[in-house]
């Protein structure tokens, strides 16, 4: 081709432009706390917005206790959530009872919301399977593998489309490293074939493990990559609780209104380790990098707003905290108080009726157990 | 001569092959500036170059497939999966193409990937991160699989894994990466991919174990030495094949035998070799084969794990009922 002839099609132009529509991620309340959107600000209650932080002040201190009790060695495996609170609870609390909720390990906290106890997630951590027993029947138990429950999503959101439930969607939420398995793409492509209502969330935290999130994909956003799926999709600040609650309501709205799924990549930050299993960040992350995410601290700038607006004051969220630290350390009993998981039950779970061979095993241990 | 850990001893056995051969390369979930989750690939990243040992986006199957096509362009790769839980995202990998590939080339083509790959249970780990999942590769042909006891054969073995021109599975057993030390050689030795070791010898009965229930098969044989029962101990150490040569030989000698595995007893490899030894060895044998395993239940969640995991008083039961049979 001779040169500086024009080419039949620029795929350099494309590439720059193809995060065009993502250069604005969704704010309300920016990280001086500094209202941006007013009018949107103006659409919720001093009511709700008190609610709002007490959530996020309940999910900081539900953080501190765990870290402590696994100091103590009293919890299993557990996924450290602070930094993430506007995100968790911002999407959560835009859900109903009846819509089913697919979480990941570091949703606990979404989950308690949802349907089940905060002793109940303690079980869980501890690995005790009644911790996956839960009260609302909406729901999946955390998911471990990375990707799984946003292929089930799209078998979640087609059962409902099915059964013509008019107000009711699924939910999902996933970390960036999650965008990444075949699982996301598979769940998202199935859930808009069918045009199924679901809401399909990124939280994007910075990280997987030790890997950030720029080796993931070079994909400026994640949320973009749900174009190639059919999906209209927004990037939200992960730390304005407003902003995440507002974008989540519009998607659960436009995926009950039958136009199909949604995405939301939710930027927000891990400010602890990856989990309690001796993840150590100073090995991969510096203080410098950090600093910016924890100077845009949900907690503070809506701190900030609610005491602008005299709705809010320390001595108030000092006593808040001091109560839900109680009740962290009642359930904490709670858990420690079950019964210890018995070989024989949990073989008469292996299958609806048991195999010649289960059988077998499970008179062996009970008559080892009734020693 | 230096006391290693199991995990050292594998550091040190992968630090070996990316010395000699500038065509091994490391990669995986967390494997580069982390070191790997466990640290078993900690300072390779510094030493070789993020050419050699890097990060990969967060997906089994993506890695199974960089595998596969790296050793199409002339390379040797060291895959991790970070749990062996997770080979499941890449079983398509491992199982439909990997292990068929050298075949399916009419043997023109090597595909020497080395998969790495830690389980086993007893640390109190999230679900799917400690199951024996061995049961579904050492049923796949074309794919070697191996798993180390003790330090000195996890060195041994991962580099002969990565030397081997067939694909191995290399498992990595979690709870003995750093609950063992044992005099391993700073130097380069490999310990062959297909044989068995007799770890304790004895002439009353035979105990074959493997990984973490290697260890348990020698408590317990302590514990029968206590009452004149003498044990011999079999370490497979290599799951596919199985070197049926040395438990034969044993059994020439014992007449009795007990096969052991952590895995439930519908999976694993025990069946396999309690099927071996009923066709070849029957005559041999003066009482039926002894089988310990975990029930057949879903592997469970950490706090019940030790009373599912087969212990040496399991073991112990078992040999003295098959011994006084
Ligand atoms: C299929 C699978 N592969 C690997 C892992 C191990 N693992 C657990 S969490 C994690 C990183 C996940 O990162 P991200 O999706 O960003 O979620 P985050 O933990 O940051 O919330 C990895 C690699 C897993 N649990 N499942
Ligand atoms: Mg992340």
């Amino acid at each position: 081709m001779a040169n500086g002839s024009k080419q039949i099609v620029d795929f350099a132009k494309i590439k720059a432009t193809m995060a065009d529509p993502y250069k604005h991620p969704v704010q309300v309340i920016n990280g001086d706390g500094k209202v941006v959107d007013p009018d949107t600000l103006a659409k919720y209650s001093d009511d709700q917005l008190v609610d709002f932080m007490k959530k996020m002040v309940w999910e900081r201190t539900l953080h501190e206790q765990t870290m402590n009790f696994s100091r103590q060695g009293r919890l299993g495996f557990y996924a450290p959530t602070a930094g993430e609170e506007a995100s968790e609870m911002g999407s959560v609390t835009a859900f109903k009872d009846q819509d089913f909720l697919l979480p990941a390990y570091r949703d606990l906290p979404q989950m308690i919301q949802h349907g089940t106890t905060v002793a109940k997630g303690f079980l869980w951590s501890k690995g005790h399977v009644s911790g996956n027993q839960y009260e609302n029947p909406n729901m999946l138990f955390p998911q471990i593998i990375i990707g799984a429950q946003y292929a089930e999503t799209a078998g979640v959101a087609l059962g409902i489309q099915k059964n013509g439930d008019k107000d009711r969607v699924a939910f999902v939420y996933t970390g960036d490293g999650g965008t990444s398995q075949g699982d996301w793409y598979e769940g998202i492509n199935f859930t808009s074939a069918y045009q199924a209502p679901a809401v399909f969330f990124v939280q994007n935290n910075g990280w997987a493990i030790s890997v950030p999130r720029k080796k993931q994909t070079a994909a400026e956003t994640l949320a973009q990559k749900a174009v190639a799926m059919g999906v209209p999709s927004v990037q939200v600040d992960g730390m304005d609780i407003v902003a995440v609650h507002e974008v989540a309501k519009a998607a659960r709205d436009f995926a009950v209104a039958g136009n199909g799924p949604v995405v939301i990549e939710t930027l927000t930050y891990r400010y602890g380790a990856h989990s309690s299993a001796g993840d150590d960040p100073s090995r991969y992350r510096t203080d410098e990098e950090t600093k910016p995410w924890f100077d845009a601290d949900p907690l503070i700038r809506m701190r900030k707003v609610l005491t602008d607006k005299g709705v809010w004051s320390q001595d108030q969220e000092d006593k808040l905290v001091d109560q839900y630290k109680d009740e962290f350390k009642d359930a904490m009993k709670e858990a420690e108080a079950a019964p210890a998981q018995k070989v024989s039950d949990f073989l008469k779970w292996t299958y609806n009726v048991p195999t010649p061979a289960v059988k077998k095993q499970i008179a062996e241990f009970e008559a080892k157990e009734s020693k | 001569m230096a006391k290693m850990t199991y995990i050292k001893a594998i550091t040190s056995g992968l630090d070996q092959v990316l010395s000699d051969d500038p065509k091994t390369l490391i990669f995986g979930e967390d494997v580069g500036k982390n070191g790997g989750v466990f640290r078993t690939t900690v300072d390779l990243q510094d030493k070789f170059g993020e050419d050699r040992v890097f990060d990969t986006p967060l997906a089994e199957s993506g890695i199974l497939g960089l595998a596969i096509g790296l050793s199409l362009t002339g390379w040797r790769p060291i895959p991790e999966i970070q749990f062996m839980g997770f080979t499941f995202e890449a079983m398509d990998g491992i199982v439909g193409q990997l292990a068929r590939d050298h075949y399916r080339f009419g043997g023109q083509k090597n595909f020497p990937v080395t998969i790495r790959t830690p389980f086993g249970g007893g640390t109190h780990t999230a679900e799917m991160h400690a199951d024996n999942l061995e049961n579904y590769f050492v049923s796949t042909p074309g794919l070697r699989v191996v798993t180390a006891s003790n330090p000195y054969d996890a060195k041994g073995l991962v580099i002969s894994a990565v030397e081997s021109d067939d694909p191995v599975l290399f498992m990595e057993n979690l709870k003995l990466y750093r609950s063992m030390k044992d005099e391993v050689p700073d130097d380069k030795y490999t310990v062959p991919l297909d044989s068995a070791k007799v770890v304790r010898e004895g002439t009353d009965i035979t105990l074959v174990a493997y990984s973490a229930e290697v260890n348990e098969a020698l408590t317990a044989a302590d514990a029968l030495a206590k009452d004149n029962i003498s044990a011999e101990v079999i370490d497979l150490r290599s799951l596919s094949p199985i070197d049926t040569d040395t438990i034969y030989a044993s059994i020439d000698k014992t007449h009795k035998v007990v096969v052991i595995q952590e895995a439930q007893r519908m999976a694993g490899v025990g069946a396999v070799v309690a099927s071996d030894i009923a066709e070849d060895k029957i005559m041999s044998l003066d009482a039926p084969i002894g089988r310990v395993a975990a029930p057949d239940s879903v592997y469970p969640f950490a706090q019940a794990e030790n009373d599912w995991i087969p212990n040496s008083d399991d073991i112990e039961a078992k040999a003295r009922e098959i011994f006084n049979y």
